[in-house]
């Protein structure tokens, strides 16, 4: 065994008969779990106390045989003899013991899963046909694997309340409860919000809240994703899609500077839903409601859907457009042109917003930045999603409202806003209609867009790659779920070929090797590539 | 459910300063986790004013930093507890196996009976008040063991412990605490 002192006292567990080592205070079903035997179970949940009530997760364990002066009795191999317990055990509320033994599959262990299966389908109204978790839910899959496949029960089920609203954005149905508490410690230990609780405890035990109260916190919705059945279902999500026809794309969040790690579930081209993904650096398993319903704006109708020339046959060719937004920038005075580009860009289209504004010699740029009260747990105090990106790539200069006013007052004839209003800037309406270019990209209508001499239309978030960086300085990764509606394109093509139409080529021809080139030319970003930054992300080392 | 929530007036407006230095008294005896006073608090209350509102529920909740849903979990699990008013005599037949071998269910039918009500009525707690006639004099229901099955079939009628009650007696009983 390791000789070198660790930090952590290790102990020896036998499992399966393999013996193995782990960490003191590892509890038994983490133990099994990181030994590759998967332990069915229903209540534990490893960011959770444990209440040990669903008794799914029970093991056959033992203790190591002892001489009368406690002393370890050792088998011919060295390791203790183990005296196996007469009873199963939860290996949820059990920790590691050194010399303990467990059995994850024998036929008591197997017995057992049975017989819990049986008493907790024996109310469930089994309506899986119409079930919202259909495809994703424990029992089902538990059934599947550990259940008896029939049910010894004729007697009438116990009603209860079905299709409760308990909440602005959750449906409760009693009868599907398994009454593992998941939610209520949830709410009590995570959220601090101990609204939910059960009521009637005993044959007619009901997940409840208090009467008047609601589920309405902004993390209520962890509770659906939580709920090992389908008690608590998403009103927004509900009927819309089955999960099984979901397409799963590993993202960030942009709602806020935290940058919780998602998935987005979709189907050919449209999202149907967001669910958080761990990541212990970021968010662990959670994320605010607020910012996990913030997707249906990428279906709206005010889309950008094709680009657009002022002034000539709508909609306009992409070649056109290019050309067109080309024109109106070339031969200006740089004092007199400014550019806007926006901290919910990706640091790959950061970096060559930079480049345009080189190529063009404009030294007035900037991003909109968003303070905001954040609520001390996952959003953030900042609004956009990588102000850490736009200030590494030297796009945050803080000269913005002095642009602003210089647009106001005339001096500043030609703007180019990427991704923003610029009315949001605190340029007025009155002031943009007098600009004499004005080139907008970005993906939906809003009050600079009718004013634009050229309006590109991009793709927003899920619809890309790309890499933006934290609050904390952590690099992340955009995955692409969908593809952008109608003539949208990918925000960093359209700005590689304005820089390309302004300033001549510079041969990027895909995200990664934009990433590549940003890399040599950032020091905090040496040596990294997009498949470097991982699922998961990584921490840089900013300059201060 | 009658005045399971909405009742007029709020028990929690009518405290008085001894109640309150009651059960402050009462919290004081856990030092450790105040959450422990929750049933001493619920007992209190239910002593005092018959049964538990939601303002109760409330107020314990806030006395001991806990919500409201903390302690309407106890009351709906313990069948002591009740959220309505219930009988001015409460007449608990012990059904548990020594009383129920001796008879007990006819007691209790025969206490229906003398009080004027239907032995049917059936009863599962939740915070509903037992079974009251309708002049709210009596309620009747049974309970588990009282822990006198050497005198069983036995009854507790309000605080009273009545023992080997044999039927006959039982209507100059009921007569008695009318």
């Amino acid at each position: 065994m390791s000789e070198t002192a660790t930090p952590v006292a290790m102990v020896n567990v036998q499992v399966d008969g393999e013996w193995k080592q782990f960490p003191k205070g590892t509890r038994l079903i983490e133990a099994c779990m990181k030994s590759g035997k998967f332990i069915p179970h229903y209540c534990y949940h490893p960011k959770l106390s444990t209440p040990g009530n669903c008794r799914m997760c029970l093991v056959e364990t033992g203790r190591p045989k002892m001489t009368p002066d406690r002393q370890p009795v050792l088998g011919a191999d060295g390791r203790p003899e183990i005296a196996w317990g007469p009873k199963p055990e939860i290996s949820c509320a059990a920790e590691v013991a050194e010399g303990m033994g467990v059995r994850t599959s024998s036929p008591l262990v197997e017995e057992c899963r049975k017989g819990v299966m049986e008493f907790l389908l024996i109310n469930h109204p089994l309506d899986c046909p119409i079930c919202d978790q259909a495809g994703e839910c424990r029992l089902q899959e538990f059934s599947v694997e550990f259940g008896k496949g029939e049910s010894r029960f004729r007697e009438e089920k116990v009603k209860k309340p079905k299709r409760v609203d308990i909440g602005e954005r959750i449906v409760l149905d009693d009868e599907r409860c398994i009454m593992c508490s998941r939610c209520i410690r949830f709410m009590q230990e995570v959220a601090h919000d101990d609204v939910l609780g059960f009521l009637n405890r005993g044959s007619h035990t009901t997940l409840s809240v208090y009467p008047g109260k609601r589920l309405d916190n902004n993390y209520s919705l962890n509770t659906v994703d939580i709920c090992p059945v389908g008690a608590l279902t998403s009103k927004d999500f509900r009927f819309k899609m089955r999960v099984w026809f979901l397409k799963e794309t590993q993202t960030i969040d942009v709602s806020c500077g935290t940058g919780c790690n998602i998935v987005i579930g979709s189907r050919e081209n449209i999202v149907y839903r967001i669910t958080p993904r761990e990541n212990e650096e970021v968010n662990s398993c959670w994320m605010p409601d607020s910012h996990r319903m913030n997707f249906h704006y990428l279906h709206s109708d005010e889309r950008l859907v094709s680009p657009l020339v002022k002034g000539e046959e709508a909609p306009s060719k992409w070649t056109r457009a290019l050309a067109g937004a080309a024109e109106k920038l070339q031969g200006r005075d740089p004092a007199k042109t400014a550019l806007i580009a926006s901290a919910r860009m990706t640091n790959e289209e950061l970096f060559l917003a930079r480049r345009l504004a080189s190529a063009l010699k404009i030294e007035n740029f900037d991003v909109l930045l968003r303070p905001q009260k954040g609520d001390g747990f996952l959003i953030s105090d900042d609004g956009n999603p990588n102000t850490g990106g736009a200030k590494l790539l030297g796009l945050a200069t803080g000269k913005l409202s002095e642009i602003a006013r210089r647009v106001e007052s005339g001096e500043i004839t030609a703007l180019i806003v990427l991704g923003e209003d610029a009315v949001d800037c605190g340029i007025s309406e009155g002031a943009l209609k007098k600009l004499e270019a004005l080139v907008f990209a970005g993906i939906l209508a809003n009050k600079t867009s009718p004013h634009a001499s050229v309006v590109l239309p991009t793709s927003a978030w899920a619809e890309k790659r790309g890499t933006m960086i934290n609050i904390k300085g952590r690099i992340q990764r955009l995955n692409q779920a969908i593809q952008p509606p109608g003539q949208a394109r990918d925000d960093w093509e359209v700005l590689r070929d304005l820089v390309q139409a302004v300033g001549g080529s510079n041969g990027v021809y895909s995200i990664e090797e934009v990433f590549k080139v940003m890399a040599s030319e950032t020091p905090a970003l040496q040596g990294l590539t997009i498949s470097r930054v991982g699922d998961l992300g990584l921490q840089l080392s900013l300059p201060a | 459910m009658r005045a399971m929530t909405e009742s007029l007036t709020r028990q929690a407006d009518s405290l008085t300063p001894e109640f309150i230095a009651e059960a402050d008294e009462l919290v004081s005896h856990y030092p450790v986790s105040k959450r422990s006073a929750s049933l001493p608090l619920l007992h209190l209350w239910q002593n005092h004013f018959g049964f538990i509102d939601d303002s109760a529920m409330e107020w314990i909740a806030a006395r001991l930093d806990l919500t409201p849903v903390n302690i309407i979990e106890l009351v709906t699990f313990y069948p002591w507890f009740r959220r309505e008013q219930a009988g001015k005599t409460i007449i608990r037949v012990c059904r548990t196996l020594a009383c129920a071998l001796a008879g007990s269910y006819e007691v209790k039918d025969k206490f229906c009976q003398a009080v004027g009500l239907n032995p049917d009525c059936e009863h599962h707690g939740f915070g509903h008040a037992p079974p009251t006639t309708a002049d709210g004099k009596f309620s009747v229901e049974f309970v588990e063991c009282l822990a006198s099955c050497g005198s069983a079939p036995v009854a507790l009628i309000n605080d009273d412990l009545v023992e080997n009650i044999k039927t006959s007696e039982i209507p100059s009983l009921v007569e008695s605490y009318k």
